[in-house]
């Protein structure tokens, strides 16, 4: 048993649910307990989609579990068939169904079904979501590629290329796809399939006319690209283009697959990472200590980042999958650094707290434990939270993708350059301490400390003045009612109440007051 | 006694309800199918904020860990009194294996974590599949570190639970270690079910002014400062979902008080009135006290009537709170019901709630996802009560929805929180007319 608070991956199945919900015309039939229905409310809500996630549940209780569980299954998949008429279905079970071994695939092939039938075997108590979509996708590919369809001879037409692996709740993959294509527009390669994203099961059928594969994100495609490679004999790419540099190899690889001429698309005007890099203004970011942790493509191409493009020193590297662990190992050690290889979130604390960098460069739980610790933060890897799905164009590929990492990761410690004046001139009436820091007084409170050195000035305020803050009318019961009020309301509830207290010309605020101001404040 | 011998009016008060002939008088549409609800897991989110004390490890797979950092969102982070263990393939492999890993895990944990004094071992759908027996692993590990700790188990699994279930099932283990009073105490009074504390306090406030002293709250914010129970308890539900807990506390001699549950003026009027009643409270004492409090309420929800009568709500299966809402959104805001569906129907609890509703109002308990949803296009409500995994997809349709699981989490009991709640209904309709984009 594994004693966890935060894991950084979900189980498989969900990594199942990002193909199935990444693509159109597939559904998934999950054989699953009442309540594994709380996987949909990240697409819903973290990625903000406005449509259900196609999978249906199969939803069991403690009653079915003596014998028509798989009766259920079969109920529930004739049912979806029926409702969503999909091109395929792909089948499988969570965690709990693992262990009641109904065999979706085995129950769902004896139906004849008017569709084909994908099952999957995610071994939920070994792998996580990742796994899981990686294996999806592989299933899905293996199954429905129709190997008849074969790449015609090149002459006279341009390149064909399969974009392999953006899938749904995927960190920037909806903005890197634009950027990638605007590459491949440059170079006059013609996109055959982008895949899970966007493709049907019918589109997948048609993966082996392209000429040669893209593999954005390795998690996602790598297994698809090296069973591609073997059964169609198309090359991959597997350069990621993250950062200035990595695009530049990149369109190079691409180019030199596609037989192009990489000079058009090596030129785009649009990077601005270099001179913005190269100004006098980012000196002070010369040998900035960095923390970086993520999925292993993120951290790998962060590290490069960090130290070619931004002339910082990495002073921690490290990523949560296992299954990607020699490409980080391998940039850890030229980054004359230790790799930390842990899906533990308290480990990547201690080795933060241990290494105290300047800025951190993680997930979702990396931001955390540096607004814990105080340090500067920037996201670069999923698990993210709803914020990290923006509306506007943000992607971390290409030479724009580029410009977003370079505004992204300075903002913080430029903000931490105010905080820092901020506190080194807090005695100047200009800074008084309740205009509070930047970006990171809303995260991590005043400690204790501060406030008494703010108060003690209290002492020499003449005791009349003092009384008069004293009289402002609160009795002692409504004081404390209001403290427990959230601190984020409470400012607006004293101001209301006191104001409604005023006008009534009542001089004493009760508790009385304080639900009468309440509800003469409700709309 | 036949039914037939009792006289006209001499019915006894609390009579319990015939289930056949409520449902001869209400029809009940009962589904099975797709349900798109939480389990009991979730639970732990708000109880672990009430009982300050407390510990909930779950003992489950990476599922149950993701479900709970996918509910509890930031606030995880904030030092948070839960985690899981995430059983592995080799725990799978033999039980015996299984009871000493979460005997390795559990002392790990409490020599971390010096300051739990009640630890909750929590059942999931994969250790009630395996059948790991937590009730005997908490006796077991409890002989071991009591006193310094006291160790419980209840389940909170899906195939078993629903949502507010967990709570029910937790509170429901608590029932057995609560002390027993003396078997001479006087009536004591005692509040069920978690409220936010500033609405606890609020409670207490009006039971003190009532002359109702010895009241106490279960759960309370303490897990080893429970109240004592016995055959002087009476005691008053503050939620809907505690069938389970109800039955522990009457098997240890305590008896219900009947009542509407406490949301907005007449549910709140009727829950103090019942309890003021149980302990003879002299009924102009009782007005009084309620009066400023219940104007209060009907000033502000005065103000919130124009926004909502008329409007046709429909309520998806979420928390078993489905009911009394909807009363009072029917009642007390004018309002038209046109489904209430309820995961879990408890017809004795519920009887006097559902003796409000008008009589075209559809009652639903559990669900066919897909034929539920087929319903709400066409009966196109002005706005749906449901979860975070429909809401924005209906949305996308163009309906208007109100989020469920808010209604757990805000302080909505009591008359100062009354136009609180019908203010989570008024916002979304609100913003739909405000918006122009």
């Amino acid at each position: 048993m594994q004693l966890a608070v935060w894991t950084y991956e979900g189980p498989p199945h969900v990594g199942a649910m990002r193909v199935a919900t990444a693509m159109e015309k597939l559904h998934y039939v999950l054989h699953a307990p009442q309540g594994d229905t709380y996987a949909d409310l990240l697409f819903t809500m973290i990625e903000r989609r406005s449509k259900r996630p196609p999978v249906t549940y199969t939803t069991f209780e403690a009653r079915d579990l003596g014998k028509d569980t798989a009766q259920i299954f079969q109920d529930a998949a004739r049912e979806a068939v029926a409702r969503f008429n999909p091109q395929a279905i792909i089948v499988g079970a969570s965690c709990t169904a693992e262990l009641i071994q109904d065999d979706p695939a085995g129950l769902s092939q004896a139906m004849n079904l008017p569709c084909p039938v994908i099952p999957l075997e995610l071994p939920s108590y070994q792998r996580k979501e990742n796994w899981g979509a990686a294996e999806t996708f592989y299933q899905i590919v293996r199954n429905l590629a129709d190997k008849s369809v074969m790449r015609e001879p090149r002459e006279g037409r341009s390149a064909r290329a399969n974009i392999l692996g953006p899938t749904a709740l995927g960190f920037r993959h909806r903005d890197d796809l634009v950027e990638i294509h605007k590459i491949l527009g440059t170079l006059g390669v013609e996109v055959n399939l982008v895949a899970p994203l966007g493709a049907t099961p019918q589109d997948i059928a048609r993966i082996g006319a392209a000429d040669f594969n893209i593999v954005l994100y390795p998690e996602i495609a790598d297994e698809v690209s090296r069973w591609l490679e073997k059964t169609f004999d198309q090359p991959a790419v597997r350069t990621v283009p993250i950062g200035a540099g990595a695009t530049r190899s990149f369109i190079a690889d691409v180019a030199e697959l596609a037989g192009a001429d990489p000079t058009p698309a090596l030129g785009d005007t649009s990077l601005r990472l270099p001179w913005w890099s190269r100004s006098v203004d980012s000196t002070y970011l010369t040998s900035k200590r960095v923390f970086i942790f993520g999925d292993a493509t993120h951290a790998v191409a962060a590290a490069r980042i960090a130290r070619e493009e931004l002339g910082f020193e990495v002073c921690g590297l490290g990523c949560y999958s296992r299954e990607f662990a020699r490409e980080v190992r391998a940039e850890a050690a030229r980054c004359g650094i230790e790799a930390l290889i842990t899906d533990d979130h308290l480990a990547v604390e201690d080795a933060i707290a241990a290494v105290a960098p300047e800025l951190v460069l993680g997930t979702q739980m990396e931001r955390h434990i540096a607004k814990r610790l105080g340090i500067p933060c920037a996201v670069i890897s999923a698990p993210v939270h709803v914020q990290d799905f923006p509306a506007r164009h943000s992607p971390q590929m290409g030479f724009e993708g580029a410009n977003v990492i370079f505004d992204t990761w300075v903002h913080p410690l430029v903000m931490g350059l105010e905080e820092h004046l901020l506190t080194m001139f807090r005695d100047d009436f200009e800074f008084a301490d309740e205009h509070g820091a930047s970006h990171l007084a809303a995260h991590s409170p005043r400690k204790i400390a501060d406030a008494v050195v703010f108060e003690a000035p209290l002492v020499d305020i003449p005791l009349p003045a003092l009384a008069e803050a004293g009289a402002s009318g609160w009795t002692d019961e409504a004081e404390r009612e209001l403290k427990k009020i959230p601190f984020f309301v409470r400012g607006k509830a004293r101001r209301n109440t006191e104001a409604f207290a005023a006008a009534e010309g009542r001089s004493a605020i009760d508790l009385e007051t304080l639900y009468d101001a309440k509800a003469h404040y409700a709309r | 006694m036949s039914p037939l011998a009792i006289l006209d009016g001499c019915t006894a008060e609390r009579a319990p309800v015939n289930p056949s002939a409520f449902e001869a008088a209400r029809p009940v549409l009962r589904e099975r199918g797709q349900r798109e609800v939480f389990c009991g897991l979730t639970g732990i989110i708000w109880l672990h904020r009430k009982m300050q004390d407390a510990f909930f490890l779950v003992v489950g797979s990476r599922t149950c860990a993701h479900l709970l950092q996918s509910a509890a969102g930031v606030m995880i982070f904030a030092e948070p009194r839960f985690a899981t263990a995430i059983m592995e393939e080799r725990d799978l492999a033999g039980m015996v294996d299984a009871q000493d890993e979460l005997d390795r895990v559990v002392t790990r944990l409490l020599e971390r974590r010096p300051d739990i004094r009640t630890l909750f071992l929590v059942g999931s759908c994969p250790s009630e599949v395996i059948k790991l027996d937590l009730a005997k692993a908490a006796q077991r590990l409890g002989a071991v570190h009591m006193p310094r700790v006291r160790i419980l188990n209840y389940s909170g699994s899906g195939i078993e639970t629903t949502f507010t279930q967990g709570e029910d099932a937790c509170l429901a283990a608590l029932v057995p270690v609560m002390p027993a009073s003396a078997p001479d105490a006087a009536r004591e009074l005692l509040i069920v079910g978690s409220l936010p504390d500033i609405v606890e306090d609020q409670f207490l406030r009006l039971f003190a002014q009532l002359g109702i002293t010895k009241v106490g709250v279960l759960p309370a914010r303490n897990a080893r400062d429970l109240p004592s129970i016995g055959a002087h308890t009476r005691y008053l539900l503050a939620q809907p979902f505690l069938a389970e807990t109800a039955i522990a506390l009457e098997s240890r001699g305590a008896t219900r008080i009947e009542a509407l549950f406490p949301f907005g003026v007449e549910g709140t009027s009727d829950w103090l009135r019942a309890a003021a009643r149980e302990f003879g409270i002299d009924e102009a004492l009782v007005e009084k006290v309620i009066a400023p409090g219940r104007e209060r309420a009907r000033f502000a929800l005065s103000k919130l009537r124009p926004q909502l009568a008329g409007k046709r709500i429909s309520f998806l299966p979420d928390s078993q709170l489905e009911v009394p809402l909807a009363r009072f959104l029917q009642d007390e805001l004018g309002m038209e019901l046109v489904e209430v569906g309820t995961p879990y129907l408890h017809r004795a609890h519920l009887s006097l709630e559902l003796d409000r509703f008008g009589a075209n109002v559809r009652v639903s308990e559990g669900q066919h996802l897909e034929r539920q949803l087929d319903r709400v296009r066409a009966d196109r409500p002005d706005i749906i009560v449901c979860g975070l995994g429909l809401a924005n997809p209906l949305e996308g349709e163009g309906l208007t929805t109100k989020w469920a699981i808010e209604l757990v989490f805000s302080p909505i009991h009591g008359f100062d929180q009354a136009a609180d709640l019908a203010e989570l209904f008024a916002r979304p309709l609100r913003r739909r007319d405000m918006l122009k984009v």
